[in-house]
């Protein structure tokens, strides 16, 4: 079938606020003395998280008679990590990541992350950079609640007390039809559904999740406990998501099994664990803090627009 | 009837929930980047053409809603129930009131009437969106009355009762939209 989608999607205006952004990136990064480094795109392992899915492929070596399964990145995360137990200090990274089931508005297959830590930062400094980054860009400094905060103001629950029924009937008044339903798809849901829509178009650093959404962050033991994670909301859209990261290849295993069992009970393919990002946070990971922005989204800010086909040349339909 | 997965909604689709028929008028792909992915969708509730925002995990299946679109010819009224006729196959319907809505004050026989099936059974009968009909009852137009705006209302053959401009009399037909219930014109021929 010919047709006419040859033609790029973005416009030629758009293309080069594009680069304009990527350079004023780079140059934010150098002046404080953050590292550019690349990492693998092909990787043995892959994430776990049952709610990211990896693309597969295989390598053929000349001198193996079997190909090697291996995963696109679905982030940058694992290596760089691996890096900073290395001892480069701080870095960064833009890289082109890939992840299967995920197209529409918001969404492409393969998009491009902004991915950077700070060695000796906690998730609180991290979110300072983010603001200055933002400034620089010509945007405000996003408002700081912690999500119990917002997800009470806009839900009238408390997202670490609330009990389950309590978020399941009001997940249902709001029209989720859901089949075993459980907790973190109820604050999910409810989060999406009725606080991201509300927080300040202007920028919103939300901070402080619940446990169950901790990720790879860290977990702090205080009433109720939480976890040392924030998320940057602009217009509506997610755009960042920060840890103070998990430094503990213990607690990293376990929760590396935990996503494989839930993987495992939802019917997913169990994922092979990175065990050279675990021997990596053996010998020592840095205290630090890092988070991964979406570059087309903060571009879709920055140029007002709708749908994230406008900021990319080709979108996956025209790949 | 078949069921569908989330990854299967489109605009248009047909679907059981609380056990009415809806229309899938909007699909959207939402998904928290550490979250499940969801399915928000706009459906239109088939039997009262209520619009509601249902939010579906993605994954989960729906049952499909055996629903068809068609056009049936308008036969006559016994009193109590609109007879109907599919011209393709000449299978007679029968159709009860709730059905039909504000429909039957535009049929006078004949009409090929946009109908939706549910289960075989009509579920929605609309009148075709324009029709031609003789009047049967106005007052005749009154020189320089303005303050009706101009309008009179005159009763039609059918049985509905439609705003005519003053120059319209008795016994003309006239075109209207029964979209809106609005004049259009006198009818040629």
């Amino acid at each position: 079938m010919v047709s006419a989608d040859w033609r790029p999607s973005a416009t030629r205006d758009i293309l080069a606020r594009r680069a304009g952004l990527l350079c004023a990136i780079r140059t934010f990064m150098h002046d404080r003395g953050v590292l550019e480094v690349e990492t693998p795109a092909l990787s043995h392992a892959a994430a776990t998280d049952p709610n990211i899915q990896s693309l597969q492929s295989r390598v053929h070596l000349p001198q193996a008679s079997a190909a090697a399964e291996v995963c696109l990145h679905t982030s940058p995360e694992f290596p760089m990590k691996r890096l900073l137990a290395a001892g480069l200090g701080p870095i960064f990274q833009v890289a082109k990541v890939f992840r299967d089931h995920e197209c529409g508005p918001l969404h492409q297959p393969e998009f491009t992350m902004l991915e950077w830590y700070r060695p000796g930062f906690d998730h609180h400094r991290l979110m300072d950079e983010i603001a200055e980054l933002l400034q620089m860009l010509g945007l405000p400094a996003p408002a700081r609640s912690t999500y119990r905060d917002v997800f009470m103001r806009h839900t009238g629950l408390c997202p670490h007390t609330a009990p389950d029924e309590a978020l399941q009937n009001r997940a249902a008044e709001l029209g989720l039809v859901a089949s075993g339903a459980d907790r973190n798809l109820l604050l999910d849901f409810l989060f999406s559904r009725t606080v991201t829509p509300r927080l300040p178009a202007s920028g919103a650093l939300v901070y402080a999740y619940p446990v169950s959404q901790a990720a790879l962050a860290r977990i702090v033991p205080s009433l109720p406990p939480v976890a040392e994670r924030f998320e940057l909301f602009l217009s509506g859209m997610e755009i960042a998501n920060g840890f103070h990261e998990l430094g503990d290849s213990v607690e990293q295993r376990r929760r590396f099994a935990a996503d494989n069992a839930r993987r495992a009970s939802r019917g997913l393919p169990v994922m092979p664990v990175d065990e050279r990002l675990l021997a990596a946070l053996d010998s020592g990971l840095p205290d630090c803090a890092g988070a991964a922005l979406g570059v087309e989204r903060l571009l879709m800010v920055l140029t007002g627009s709708k749908r994230i086909d406008e900021v990319v040349a080709f979108p996956f339909a025209r790949s | 009837m078949s069921s569908y997965s989330t990854n299967e909604f489109k605009p248009g689709l047909k679907i059981m929930l609380d056990r009415d028929p809806y229309a899938i008028l909007e699909n959207e792909f939402v998904k928290p980047g550490k979250g499940q992915a969801f399915n928000r969708v706009k459906v239109r509730n088939l039997k009262t053409g209520r619009v509601l925002e249902r939010t579906f995990k993605s994954g989960e299946s729906v049952e499909g809603a055996d629903v068809v679109d068609l056009e049936l010819q308008y036969l006559y009224n016994d009193g109590e129930m609109w007879h109907f006729m599919d011209p393709k196959t000449y299978e007679q319907y029968m159709v009860g009131k709730t059905a039909m809505g504000d429909a039957a004050q535009w049929l006078k026989g004949e009409e090929l009437c946009p109908t939706t099936l549910w289960n075989g059974v009509p579920l929605v009968v609309a009148a075709p969106n324009f029709v031609a009909l003789k009047i049967t009852k106005t007052d005749p137009g009154v020189r320089g009355d303005t303050a009706t705006g101009g309008a009179k209302p005159a009763k039609l053959e059918s049985g509905a009762v439609v705003k005519v401009p003053l120059f319209i009399s008795e016994g003309e037909v006239i075109r209207v939209d029964t979209r809106t219930g609005e004049y259009l014109g006198r009818a040629k021929g």
